[in-house]
């Protein structure tokens, strides 16, 4: 495939070179480089750093991605994306994963014809008030002052739970995560909701974090997960796969440390199969034998990313709970590598 | 009774000039006179002086007594509390110090920051001749390289595919120039386009790649992704206006012209684009492009903003352009019919150079509007400065920095605009050829 | 010109289509004509083929289901259960709320800062030249984020009211509350009201107490205006103007008075209830950001307008109104301003517009307007983006044709005969 070029400013060739090729693996593989969507700013998940590197927990499974399909997990092209722009950039194939917390729901899945390759995290929708309100329960919130982010589901799941619960509310919707956290601190609404996980990213930033607590109702399901287009099932499978390698090597004990060692071979036959020291996992993929291996080696195992990102030692200080692996009480669960 | 000898008061000689009371010259005289020459402008005078006051009291204070070393949001307020203990609010200026290149290149790597300033200074010497009379005639011809050169130096890639670009404008003029010669002129100008058209989705690309092979002149080349910051809004404003000049010119020649038809689609255009926000033809570009193209074209979300930036920009050019040729005397017109010269060529020679020349003021107003509508292209998730803004504050180190980032971009368009309207003024004045 | 000579009758040769000036113009017409179908069909062409392969049809059926969202800013009913079609008439209005809000804002501050600007007084006509250009050269984007942010954060919170001793308290006599949640004002209430009549198929209620004022107030008007007319029938047949000014008055108001007495009219104080001011009509913050930054940003470019416009009008024009012994106001309002009216609107239309269009930016802040509505929060539920834009795009169109329509009639009217 040729690449779209930028010939000069009023040539018009450039307009029919890019025809997207039948398959997603072989566009990448033919581009160098891995087209991800994240989200245009969201502390933990996705921001560039001062040198103008990505990072971020959804920015990791992207890394893993390309480390896994290209050998190189530095050739990933980041695309920011807005809650209204992720579908259409996904859908038009202009990216080709999108990593940007994303509610898995039947009509993204069906109507929008998206397939979620599995979740990465576990999330739930809460309210985070100040403590000074003394409220101790959502359900004291008639009348508050909400302060929502548009054109997301958290806008239908507070519709609902407002209405099932039979009280009232005034919705402030704002554009994006920063701007909702200026209007909570500065008193304009009395609390502010969101996913769970984006509640603590934002509570950790404040000047007085124990000024403010999460309600403990949590009033909807949020699974995040990235997401493919529908149709190209073997693409799908790639990015699945990736990700279940990622769980399945927390699960044993597989980590960016060891990794090494045991690639040389284990008498565990589930980690060498991982590892692609035995079995054809990786042909059966398109892929080598060594894919799991790079995406391990990319940002560590499952438990090492939320770690790195997300976790307690970080700012975010988010706990496993849910994501805790399946073997720990949590829901994260790797189907086998056979 | 009277004798002329006793009117002794009467001075012979002229006194010499007195100095105006002390209340009406001087700083007092001044101030009397224009601020507080009535009750009423007491009142205003002391309210406005009130108002500077509160304002800048507040302002300065934080403006000059920020933080400008350190690496967090964390760090900055240790450090004010520090200094300054509780409720003290300072700027925390570390923010721009560490992210002032991102906000100025976006992710454009920083070894290369020189192209896309040798492309802004070409720009310069390109738009030289219009300004300056009594410059050399060989600085066209930098005025000419400036719409190949300039993409090239950003974007990167092989040297040969600008040439090969502005090959196709050659073979255009020299296949318009047999026809028009041999056959028409209106078939000349068809065959050339054609030809131009042709050379384009046929030929240059295969032969700038062979071109390459044998003398490779390549330079690296930078996706437009990695465009951002002032650099995105700067390129998106100018391409816009350089783009949007020949369209505009078009269509502010169509909508005066009397081809009913022609006419009608310029009308329509000119109306439609200008009825409708830019946010709208924005989502456009974002979301309904890929829609209106054969399935699978697909080109990045820069040059589909640049496409819709253009047509709004060429609305807006065209009435202005109007407006310049709107106030052309008739007598120009006739005086050009009388010497018989037919459509094109009475435009071409007479027409619009006075026409551009009138409109340069509402060019320039224009080009300040849409540099500063550029900001709109944040909403579709587009790394301008203010989306900058955005993914800075997305980032844990910075997360809940607001004032300063928003503060800082106000200041810098601030500059920029400003700059501009100033200068457009002072071109008003230069090129007022009239009395 | 005359030819000496009739032209050769000629019978027509297909070559003339491009060489006879006569019919090279519909030549030239035709080939546009054609190339502009065959493009348009190209692009409605691959639409359909798009639409085919995205498993996508063209309808707006998605307009009659349940929206599931709530709206703040409302002018009629609405609800979480309402449609998606209605959520969108919720942004129209919200839309034409503060095109006309601003631009009446606008046209008040700008004229005034034009004036200002031309005054003798130093730090006045210094200040106003500071404010424009500070407007007119950072993008109305920033200045709405700012705006925002400066409401937010320098105005009391609702509870800043609450306890012994408040931080923050209603001003005008209790009647208003200023939060950073919006301000509150007293609402009129009808205690013997004559209540709602729905009309449209039941979607919206027109108040039938309002009705009733209205139509008694233009009653008043009426009347009034006849007696004005037959006062300058006397004026003009006997020189005597009778003093018709109290009595046109008093059948305005006191009528009105009287009707608002019969339906029992009081106000509807706001009040601290729980988190919010209840009670009252809200002008919330979103609205008010939007509408102060953009009167603000367009009042600088109108200022600047109104400011060309008095100065176009030559110095002959002031000073002979000073010879005929006008006073400097009457010269203002009767000489220098109906003229400079001539020059100044025709811009001033363009700067409506552009305050209707620039309120889609109402999504950064969060003001329910129709881009907000139907181009943000409906587009995202429903992914229907082609209808949802398409639509979008309409309504400003109609929006914008309507306003340009009205003004320029207006314009016409006022437009200088030239001889």
């Amino acid at each position: 495939m040729k690449k779209s070029v930028f010939i000069g400013a009023l040539t018009v060739a450039s307009l029919t070179a890019g025809i997207a090729a039948a398959g997603t693996l072989d566009d990448v593989k033919a581009r160098g480089k891995l087209n991800c969507g994240v989200s245009t700013g969201l502390v933990g998940f996705a921001s560039p750093d001062a040198n103008g590197k990505w990072e971020g927990y959804d920015v990791a499974i992207c890394r893993a991605v390309a480390a896994a399909v290209l050998g190189d997990n530095t050739a990933v092209e980041f695309v920011p994306l807005s809650s209204k722009t992720r579908f259409t950039a996904l859908a038009s194939g202009e990216v080709d994963v999108l990593a940007r917390n994303t509610t898995w729901t039947l009509s993204r899945d069906v109507d929008l014809k998206f397939d979620f390759v599995g979740v990465n995290y576990y999330d739930g929708q809460g309210f985070l008030i100040p403590k000074s309100m003394g409220v101790t329960s959502a359900k004291e919130l008639d009348g508050a002052t909400v302060c929502i982010q548009s054109g997301t589901t958290t806008e239908l799941n507070l519709a609902d739970y407002f209405r099932v619960n039979g009280i009232s509310y005034e919705p402030v919707p704002v554009e994006g995560n920063s701007e909702a956290q200026k209007l909570y601190l500065a008193g304009a609404c009395d609390t502010l909701t969101t996913d769970g996980s984006a509640l603590a990213a934002t509570r950790a930033a404040f000047e007085k974090p124990d000024d403010h607590i999460v309600l403990p109702e949590i009033i909807s399901k949020e699974p995040l997960g990235p997401l493919v287009r529908h149709g190209d099932n073997e693409w799908g499978d790639i990015v699945r796969w990736t990700l279940n390698a990622l769980i399945s090597a927390e699960e044993y004990d597989i980590t960016s440390a060891n990794i090494e060692e045991l690639s040389k071979g284990t008498n565990n036959p589930e980690i060498n199969r991982i590892l692609g020291t035995e079995g054809n996992m990786g042909e059966m993929l398109g892929l080598d034998a060594d894919w799991a291996k790079r995406a391990i080696m990319s940002g560590g195992n499952f438990g090492e990313i939320f770690e790195a990102n997300i976790g307690e030692k970080t700012p975010i200080g988010l706990s496993r709970g849910l994501n805790a692996l399946w073997t720990e009480g949590g829901l994260i669960y790797s189907p086998p590598f056979r | 009774m009277t004798m002329i000898n006793d009117q002794s008061y009467v001075r012979t000689e002229m006194l010499g000039e007195k100095s105006p009371p002390v209340s009406n010259v001087g700083i007092i005289g001044w101030m009397k006179n224009n601020l507080f020459s009535s009750p009423l402008n007491i009142v205003l005078s002391l309210l406005s002086i009130f108002a500077i006051y509160s304002v800048l009291a507040a302002l300065l204070p934080w403006v000059f007594g920020g933080v400008w070393y350190a690496s967090s949001l964390t760090e900055c307020r240790a450090i004010l509390f520090e200094i300054h203990g509780e409720a003290t609010k300072r700027a925390c200026w570390g923010v721009i110090r560490e992210r002032f290149w991102q906000l100025m290149y976006g992710f454009y790597p920083s070894d290369l920051y020189w192209r896309p300033n040798l492309a802004l200074v070409w720009l310069f010497a390109a738009i030289a001749p219009v300004l300056f009379n009594g410059l050399p005639k060989k600085m066209l011809l930098v005025s000419v390289a400036f719409p190949f050169v300039a993409p090239w130096l950003i974007w990167g890639g092989s040297f040969w595919v600008p040439v090969m670009a502005f090959m196709g404008f050659v073979v255009g003029f020299l296949v318009h120039r047999i026809t028009s010669k041999t056959i028409s002129s209106l078939v000349g100008i068809i065959l050339g386009v054609l030809a131009a058209l042709l050379w384009w989705l046929l030929l240059s690309g295969p032969i700038a790649e062979m071109m390459e092979s044998i003398v490779p002149l390549e330079i690296t080349k930078v996706g437009s992704r990695q465009i951002g910051g002032f650099m995105l809004a700067i390129l998106l404003g100018i391409t816009g206006i350089t783009l949007s000049f020949p369209i505009g010119i078009v269509l502010a020649l169509g909508r005066l012209s009397n081809l009913v038809i022609v006419k009608a689609l310029c009308v329509g255009f000119i109306e439609f684009i200008r009825g409708v926000p830019l946010i709208t033809l924005l989502f456009v570009a974002s979301v309904l492009l890929n829609y209106f193209l054969p399935k699978g074209t697909q080109f990045d979300i820069i040059l589909r903003v640049m496409i819709m930036i253009t047509f709004f920009a060429a609305a807006y050019m065209a009435e202005v352009i109007r407006g310049g040729l709107a106030a052309l005397p008739k007598g120009q017109y006739e005086a050009a019919d009388a010497l018989g010269l037919d459509y094109w060529q009475a435009q071409r020679l007479i027409i619009l150079p006075q026409a551009l020349k009138i409109s340069i003021p509402g060019i320039v107003s224009n080009f300040i509007g849409l540099f500063k509508d550029t900001t709109l292209v944040s909403i579709i998730a587009l790394s301008d400065p203010l989306g900058w803004v955005k993914l800075i504050q997305g980032n844990a180190e910075w997360n809940g920095v607001i004032w300063e980032l928003y503060g800082f971009v106000a200041f810098v368009f601030f500059l920029f605009c400003f700059g501009m309207s100033r200068y457009s003024m002072y071109l008003e004045r230069k090129l007022q050829t009239g009395h | 010109m005359t030819t000496l000579t009739d032209p050769p009758k000629a019978t027509f040769r297909l070559s003339m289509l491009l060489y006879d000036t006569r019919y090279r113009s519909t030549t030239i017409q035709i080939i546009v004509l054609i190339a502009f179908m065959l493009g348009a069909a190209w692009l409605l062409n691959n639409v359909r083929v798009n639409l085919a392969l995205a498993g996508k049809d063209f309808n707006f059926g998605f307009l009659q289901q349940v929206s599931n969202f709530d709206i703040g800013q409302r002018l009629i009913e609405y609800s979480s259960t309402s449609t998606y079609g209605r959520a969108t008439i919720i942004g129209l209005l919200n839309t034409l709320l503060i095109a006309v809000m601003g631009c009446f804002a606008a046209t008040v501050v700008g004229v005034a800062v034009g004036i200002l600007r031309l005054s003798p007084n130093w730090v006045i006509s210094r200040l106003m030249a500071v404010y424009v250009e500070m407007f007119r050269n950072v993008p109305i984007l920033l200045w709405i984020l700012l705006i925002m942010g400066v409401l937010s954060e320098s105005l009391p919170q609702p509870k800043d009211f609450r306890g012994e001793n408040p931080t923050a308290s209603m001003s005008m006599f209790d009647s208003v509350a200023v939060t950073n949640r919006g301000i509150y004002i007293p609402e009129p209430l009808f205690s013997k009201g004559l209540g709602d009549i729905p009309v449209f198929w039941n979607s919206f209620e027109i108040s039938l107490d309002l009705m009733a004022i209205l139509a008694v107030l233009f009653a008043g008007l009426l009347i009034g205006k006849l007696i004005k007319t037959r006062a300058m029938q006397i004026q003009a047949a006997t020189g005597v103007l009778p003093k018709t000014g109290l009595i046109r008055l008093a059948l305005v108001v006191i009528p009105v008075l009287l009707v608002l007495w019969i339906l029992g009219f009081h106000l509807g104080y706001p009040a601290l209830k729980g988190f919010n001011f209840q009670g009252g009509t809200r002008l919330g913050n979103p609205l008010l950001a939007l509408w102060i930054a953009l009167s603000l940003y367009t009042a600088a470019f109108i200022a600047e307008i109104v400011r060309a416009g008095i100065m176009a009008i030559s110095k002959g024009q002031s000073e002979a109104a000073s010879a005929l012994g006008l006073r400097p106001n009457k010269i203002m309002n009767l000489v220098i301003l109906p003229q400079a009216m001539r020059v100044i609107i025709p811009p001033l239309i363009s700067q409506y517009l552009n305050l209707t269009k620039n309120s889609s930016l109402a999504v950064a802040v969060g003001y329910a307007d129709i881009t907000s509505t139907l181009g943000n929060t409906t587009l995202n539920q429903t992914g229907r983006e082609l209808e949802a834009i398409l639509l979008l795009m309409g309504c400003y169109l109609a929006i914008s044709l309507i306003v340009s329509t009205v003004m320029n009639a207006y314009n016409e009217r006022t437009k200088l005969r030239e001889r």
